[in-house]
């Protein structure tokens, strides 16, 4: 409880613009679906079959799952608030249209009859009885879409919409508790807030509800207020983790003084779409992605060391490595043999190529030379290969699988797909796993949560990082890291290929000239 | 020329007036025509057609063919809004907005005509007593807050606020109780708003029609049966739908029709030297009205005419009985 109270004190402003983000998303979208959804209801009355069609489509729309709805409206109106909008306003409109037509329809007939033949004009008809008596009804539905879109509109993070889902996907990706509560809390209040207004709205008469049209010039102020951002010259999308993580962005502004973007947050699966599509001039990846080759990005070297080494090495259980010194003998013979280009191709393979890891590792060692023929007699011991639920991880325990089936007598179990870095770990220590591939970086500040001094020294410098996790696991849990096999799967800065070549960008603090 | 000039003399004048939905014949061909401040009962069961009639008078169903008159003018050329601004509607279902107090639930029409704010308040006020609902206590009210008969008051007096020349009914008081009905039927007999109005009122109940109406159009499956006074209509029925429709009603219906006036007595019957009080009745009083308050009274209560003659019960009775008999000699 204490630590959310910092958390939300020291991230107050923070949090405070993502919650003005999330209201201005809701209102808007809320706003623009009540000026559609009310007057279609109104004219749908009356003519049944059109009604049927267009709450069926309504209906139809709402079951179509939120991140689904964002992700399609991409390739239409790309990433940001605009898409967001969008889909806050289609999920909106079914119970605005629905309550305007049911309560439209619910005014009794003999009222507009007396309506009609007093004198009253449809126009009057519509404007002073059936609006009015059909308000609450009417009312209930908006109700319903604003507690909708509060929830729905946390999904906007994933598309660059920014709102309080920021803060909750950001929370989930770094496990940090008192983020993701710093998101749902204001996101949970904002929705009660809606729910209670609008009920109030309700009660009071439609001559005074009309004053609601004063929140028109508020939006406005409110959408404008979100424009000054557009002041850099270079654009660039991050995903939440990234975006909050010490050895994210956070380091890259500390070690490149001077390098600023318009950030914009946005799931990590639309990142590198966004920069191959020219929404954005920068992302955050991984060094290794097969996307990299796929989008035809460049990633842009870390010259002065800002993100920390994630270095590939096999780690292997203790007392397997002693009692099967040649499982290591083999192992060893890809150490330093996978450069980043390597690898980021081998993932392009299996990633957008569609072949299997097998195949894939196969042909990899054939080009290397290191491939041989299974050896005839197989011994009784097995071993057992882990593996993260990854295509690079399940492209490596193949490697494995294949060097050490055709270098020894062992046999091998392959076992890829472990939940995370914990489990991976735990069966290794137990003897459950025998290997599996883990990262220098993430041995470094997940497995061993060195000290923020330690943390601090040497996070960036690959050796002492690798140094350090390998005396620790085998001092602490008697487990050994092999050899680098040589690529870094880290955090890296990305750009399309064909920028950098105009430019000139090479390195990160190319970035630096550009003005 | 002359029959051009006779119908724009009628406040509402209805020419060959039709209507069909699909094959059905909803309307054939009626005609009447109304003076000022005459009213119209338009009876018969229902699928009669009499609503559907009413409907078109202010064409909230349009008909298929006919002319409407008001006042000289062919509706068909009016504005509609407009036209039904000078035509009081009063339905059934009464049809108050729930949303109006009962003051603005009356104002609704003197506002459509922009009359001003006071005229509009006292206008109110003054028809709200009349039909019995002290306005002090009413104004401020919402309909929900009233009881059917109270809500149907102030939906009379949302129709003639306006002062309208023509009133329009469709079943005003069939959902009433019974006492609550007569009650309502007397007040609004006796408004003096209605003194220049020309009414058309659909009922199914020939009793109310009789109490009301000028004109009695009587409708089957819409055809006109007859178009009569009540008096003509009950000595003189056209065929036998008229005959059969009348039935048992028709010794309350004669004392509808007949009046003080109308009471045969022996000439030797004068017990006016009775010291004992007697009430005077009129000579256009209906015989119904007298009969009613004479079965309040004390039974040694006695009533007379204006002349002088003294009658009971039983002579009431019987003057309506010798009514029936001499029309059905005829």
């Amino acid at each position: 409880m204490e630590s959310f109270i910092n958390f939300v004190i020291e991230n107050r402003e923070k949090m405070l613009e993502l919650s003005l983000e999330h209201l201005q998303l809701t209102l808007i979208s809320l706003l623009l679906a009540c000026l559609i959804a009310i007057p279609l209801g109104i004219w749908m009355v009356g003519q049944q079959r059109v009604a049927n069609a267009f709450l069926g489509v309504a209906g139809l729309m709402q079951t179509i799952p939120s991140i689904a709805l964002l992700g399609s409206l991409i390739p239409i109106l790309g990433i940001g608030v605009k898409p967001a909008i969008l889909a806050l306003l289609l999920y909106a409109i079914l119970p605005i249209l629905q309550n305007t037509y049911t309560g439209i329809q619910g005014v009794a007939p003999a009222v507009k009859e007396a309506a009609a033949g007093m004198g009253m004009t449809p126009w009057q008809i519509l404007k002073s009885v059936t609006l009015p008596l059909a308000l609450p009804v009417i009312m209930a539905g908006v109700r319903t879409a604003a507690v909708i879109n509060v929830g729905v509109a946390t999904l906007a993070a994933y598309i660059g919409a920014g709102g309080l889902g920021e803060f909750i996907f950001g929370g989930i990706a770094l496990n940090n508790n008192n983020m993701i509560l710093a998101g749902a809390v204001p996101a949970a209040i904002l929705a009660l807030l809606f729910d209670q207004l609008l009920g109030q709205m309700q009660k009071i008469k439609l001559k005074r509800s009309y004053a609601a049209v004063l929140l028109i010039p508020f939006l406005i102020a409110l959408w404008g207020w979100r424009s000054p951002a557009n002041q850099q010259a270079l654009s660039a999308a991050f995903d939440p983790e990234f975006a909050d993580r010490a050895d994210g962005l956070p380091s890259i502004q500390q070690t490149y003084p001077g390098l600023r973007f318009n950030t914009l947050v946005l799931n990590a699966g639309l990142l590198y779409r966004a920069v191959a599509e020219g929404e954005v001039d920068l992302i955050s990846g991984y060094s290794t992605d097969g996307r990299v080759q796929a989008y035809h990005l460049k990633v842009l070297e870390d010259d002065r060391h800002a993100f920390p080494p994630y270095h590939c090495a096999a780690i292997v259980n203790g007392e397997t490595a002693v009692q099967h010194p040649e499982l290591i003998t083999t192992l060893n013979l890809l150490a330093g043999r996978i450069s980043d280009s390597l690898m980021t191709s081998l993932n392009y393979e299996v990633d957008h190529l569609q072949r299997s890891p097998a195949d894939v590792a196969e042909e990899c060692l054939r080009k290397m030379g290191l491939w041989q023929e299974n050896t005839s007699q197989r011994s009784e011991t097995t071993i057992t290969i882990g593996s993260k639920l990854f295509s690079e991880q399940y492209i490596l325990v193949e490697l494995f699988k294949q060097l050490i089936e055709g270098h020894t007598n062992l046999q091998v179990d392959p076992k890829p797909g472990l939940g995370g870095t914990k489990i991976c770990y735990d069966a290794l220590k137990n003897g459950e796993i025998d290997l599996y591939p883990e990262y220098t970086g993430t041995g470094f500040q997940v497995l061993l949560q060195p000290s923020d001094s330690l943390r601090a020294a040497i996070f960036t410098d690959a050796e002492a990082v690798y140094d350090y996790v390998q005396s620790e696991c085998a001092r602490l849990d008697d487990v050994k890291w092999l050899a680098p096999l040589g690529f870094n799967n880290t955090y890296a800065l990305m750009c399309r290929q064909q920028q950098a070549d105009e430019k000139g960008w090479q390195r990160m603090s190319d970035l630096l000239k550009v003005d | 020329m002359s029959k051009k000039l006779l119908t724009l003399s009628y406040m509402i004048a209805v020419e060959n007036l039709r209507k069909t939905f699909g094959d059905k014949v909803a309307v054939a061909d009626l005609s009447f025509s109304l003076e000022r401040g005459q009213t119209l009962a338009l009876v018969g069961t229902s699928g009669s057609g009499k609503t559907t009639t009413l409907k078109m008078l202010n064409r909230l169903i349009q008909p298929t063919s006919g002319r409407i008159l008001i006042d000289g003018q062919d509706t068909a050329s009016l504005p509609l809004a407009e036209m039904r601004r000078k035509m009081g509607y009063v339905i059934q279902q009464i049809g108050l907005f729930p949303h109006y107090t009962v003051a603005e639930n009356i104002a609704v029409v003197p506002q459509l005509l922009q009359h001003e704010k006071r005229t509009i308040q006292a206008r109110s006020r003054e028809l709200l007593e009349r039909l019995s609902l002290p306005s002090d206590q009413y104004l401020d009210r919402y309909p929900h807050e009233l009881s059917g008969g109270q809500q149907q008051r102030v939906g009379i007096a949302r129709a003639l606020a306006a002062s309208p020349p023509v009133l329009l009914m469709d079943e005003p008081f069939s959902a009433l109780d019974q006492i609550t009905r007569q009650e309502l039927r007397r007040d609004f007999r006796e408004l003096e708003a209605l003194k220049n109005t020309t009414t058309v009122i659909v009922t199914h109940d020939l009793e109310e029609a009789f109490e009301l109406a000028d004109q009695v159009c009587l409708l089957d499956h819409g055809e006109l049966q007859q178009l009569d006074t009540p008096r003509q209509l009950l000595a003189n029925p056209a065929n036998e739908f008229v005959r059969t429709f009348l039935g048992s009603q028709q010794l309350r219906l004669a004392l509808q029709v007949l009046t003080v006036a109308d009471l045969a007595l022996p000439g030797s019957n004068t017990k006016s030297t009775d010291a004992r009080t007697a009430t005077t009745y009129s000579a256009d009083m209906r015989l119904k009205e007298v009969e009613e308050q004479l079965l309040q009274q004390a039974s040694d209560t006695l009533a007379q005419t204006e002349d002088g003659q003294v009658f009971d019960l039983t002579d009431i009775n019987q003057t309506a009985v010798a009514f029936l008999r001499q029309n059905r000699q005829n």
